[in-house]
């Protein structure tokens, strides 16, 4: 594959047998051997994914706080040393440009977002640091960072035998570790539905770092095993999670998607002993359509039979076709086909019937409440 | 992971990864190839779509999906249908398992049994997918 960029694990993926895959420019690991099996060992034990091909920016600089209220939906001006926080970046029409989660640290911050947006975001942001005369410094770390998610519900105990402070990590903070002489920020965040935490730490301690927490990763019964991109998302759409370029595109708001939560419209309005919050990029036209009611939603659906549906198929209700499939997978954990699919709102309720394009033909679907799995 | 499985020699392929394999009863069974079962990567769901009569070289006779993509299946020769392998279509993973042997698709009768020396050579479709 020529020209893509590699991973710090490059060599440990190849050392278990992996499948690539290109992503984002990124030369990937799609699978080490079975999609299914590395999702099952995800919800059953534990999984390892490099996900160094996420983009990582530093925010530094007199106005980052003010720059990160300006292009980010959700506050982060009553965020705390070592919180992290989920939100979008929209473009002026609420359409979004990415999903990304803010690190504070104590002098910075970190934006982590989708690899397939990194250069397209470094882009808007310069654009409005100039527009808006903002004395901010953005440094991308990708090239010279790693990044790891551990996931599942053994995670936290195996981590714990490292640290004790980890396992007591709150979700949605993080703390900065050093392991040996490895350097890691750790966050109790994921994108699969189970327990966990991700890991930041330097390109060049990557691989002492795996070695670390994957001693013994080649034996079968090993608590943590190494997971691909093909089960990342598997396990992400039973969570119910959006995956950008499917649920989430420039055309489509976050509203539409159901993150509304992610969507902070009164976050401009003064707080006392807070410093004051500009309005946000999107906020005018995100304004508008939480009153009017966002065009459309995001549902889930559940079919009968085996067959797989995809992006772009075709959903209809009665005879008439109302929308279509964003991602589908033969889920592993419930052994039944799912969707999630965007529908004009409203024009569906759970329990409803529909029918949706599998290959040439048309399955039955039930309409069902998102996320299609939850860990207990 | 194991290493993957070499091409047998005792049939031929098509571009589209699908083996015919000549049996000692005169019929022609017909599989995917290793090759094409690693870029699907778990296979989920197997319809056989022409599961008896005429078939044409270059027709499809179904459909194959896996985790990654649905894919139609190709016949290379003309001929009639005349077994589908059930325990396939009841457990597709037997195709990830075995390829070449457990996980064969449909038998075709052919019209003319010389037509299988127009497929791709084990040498020739390796070359291409090397």
């Amino acid at each position: 594959m020529p020209d893509l960029l590699q991973t710090p694990f490059r060599k440990f993926h190849e050392q278990h047998g992996a499948k690539f895959v290109e992503f984002a420019g990124w030369e990937m690991p799609l699978h080490y051997g079975s999609v299914i099996e590395e999702h099952q060992q995800c919800r059953n034990s534990g999984a390892l994914f490099d996900v160094s091909h996420m983009g990582r920016i530093s925010v530094t600089g007199r106005h980052a706080r003010k720059f990160l209220e300006t292009v980010l939906t959700r506050k982060v001006t009553d965020m705390e040393e070592k919180q992290c926080r989920y939100s979008m970046v929209c473009n002026a029409s609420g359409g979004v440009l990415d999903d990304v989660i803010v690190y504070r640290f104590d002098d910075h911050w970190i934006l982590v977002v989708n690899a397939s947006n990194r250069l397209k975001l470094l882009a808007h942001f310069h654009d409005v640091i100039g527009r808006e005369d903002m004395t901010v410094r953005l440094e991308d770390l990708t090239p010279k960072t790693a990044m790891v998610a551990l996931q599942g519900p053994k995670v936290m105990e195996k981590i714990g035998e490292f640290s004790k402070e980890i396992p007591t990590l709150k979700k949605y903070r993080f703390t900065l570790k050093n392991l040996m002489i490895l350097k890691m920020t750790v966050s109790r965040t994921g994108y699969t539905g189970e327990d966990g935490v991700e890991i930041m730490m330097g390109a060049n301690m990557a691989s002492m770092a795996v070695k670390l927490l994957l001693k013994d990763a080649s034996a079968p019964d090993a608590v943590i095993k190494p997971a691909g991109l093909g089960a990342r998302d598997t396990l992400r759409l039973e969570a119910g999670m959006p995956l950008y370029g499917h649920e989430l595109t420039e055309d489509t708001d976050p509203l539409s998607a159901g993150l509304g939560f992610a969507v902070s419209l009164d976050k401009h309005e003064a707080v006392e002993g807070q410093p004051l919050v500009p309005r946000f990029i999107g906020q005018d036209a995100l304004e508008k359509l939480a009153a009017d009611g966002p065009p459309k939603e995001l549902i889930g659906l559940k079919l009968d039979g085996k067959r797989t549906p995809r992006q772009d198929g075709d959903v209809m209700k009665d005879d008439a076709s109302i929308g279509a499939v964003t991602s589908g997978c033969l889920s592993p954990t419930l052994g039944v086909p799912i969707a999630m699919a965007y529908v004009p709102r409203g024009a569906v309720s759970a329990g409803d019937t529909l029918r949706v394009a599998v290959g040439a033909q048309y399955a039955e679907a039930q309409v069902v409440e998102l996320p299609f799995y939850k860990a207990t | 992971m194991s290493t993957p499985a070499p091409t047998p020699t005792d049939r031929r392929y098509l571009d589209s990864h699908e083996w015919h394999k000549p049996e000692d009863d005169g019929t022609v069974t017909i599989g995917i190839s290793n090759f094409a079962v690693e870029e699907l990567t778990d296979i989920t769901y197997v319809e056989v779509s022409k599961d008896s009569g005429a078939i044409k070289a270059g027709e499809t006779f179904g459909e194959i999906e896996s985790v990654k993509a649905t894919s139609d299946l190709f016949c290379g020769i003309d001929g009639e249908v005349v077994e589908v392998n059930q325990a396939v279509i009841d457990a597709p993973e037997t195709i990830n398992r075995d390829p070449y042997g457990q996980g064969w698709l449909i038998r075709v009768k052919p019209t003319d049994p010389g037509q299988l020396e127009s497929l791709k050579s084990t040498a020739d479709y390796d070359a291409a997918n090397a």
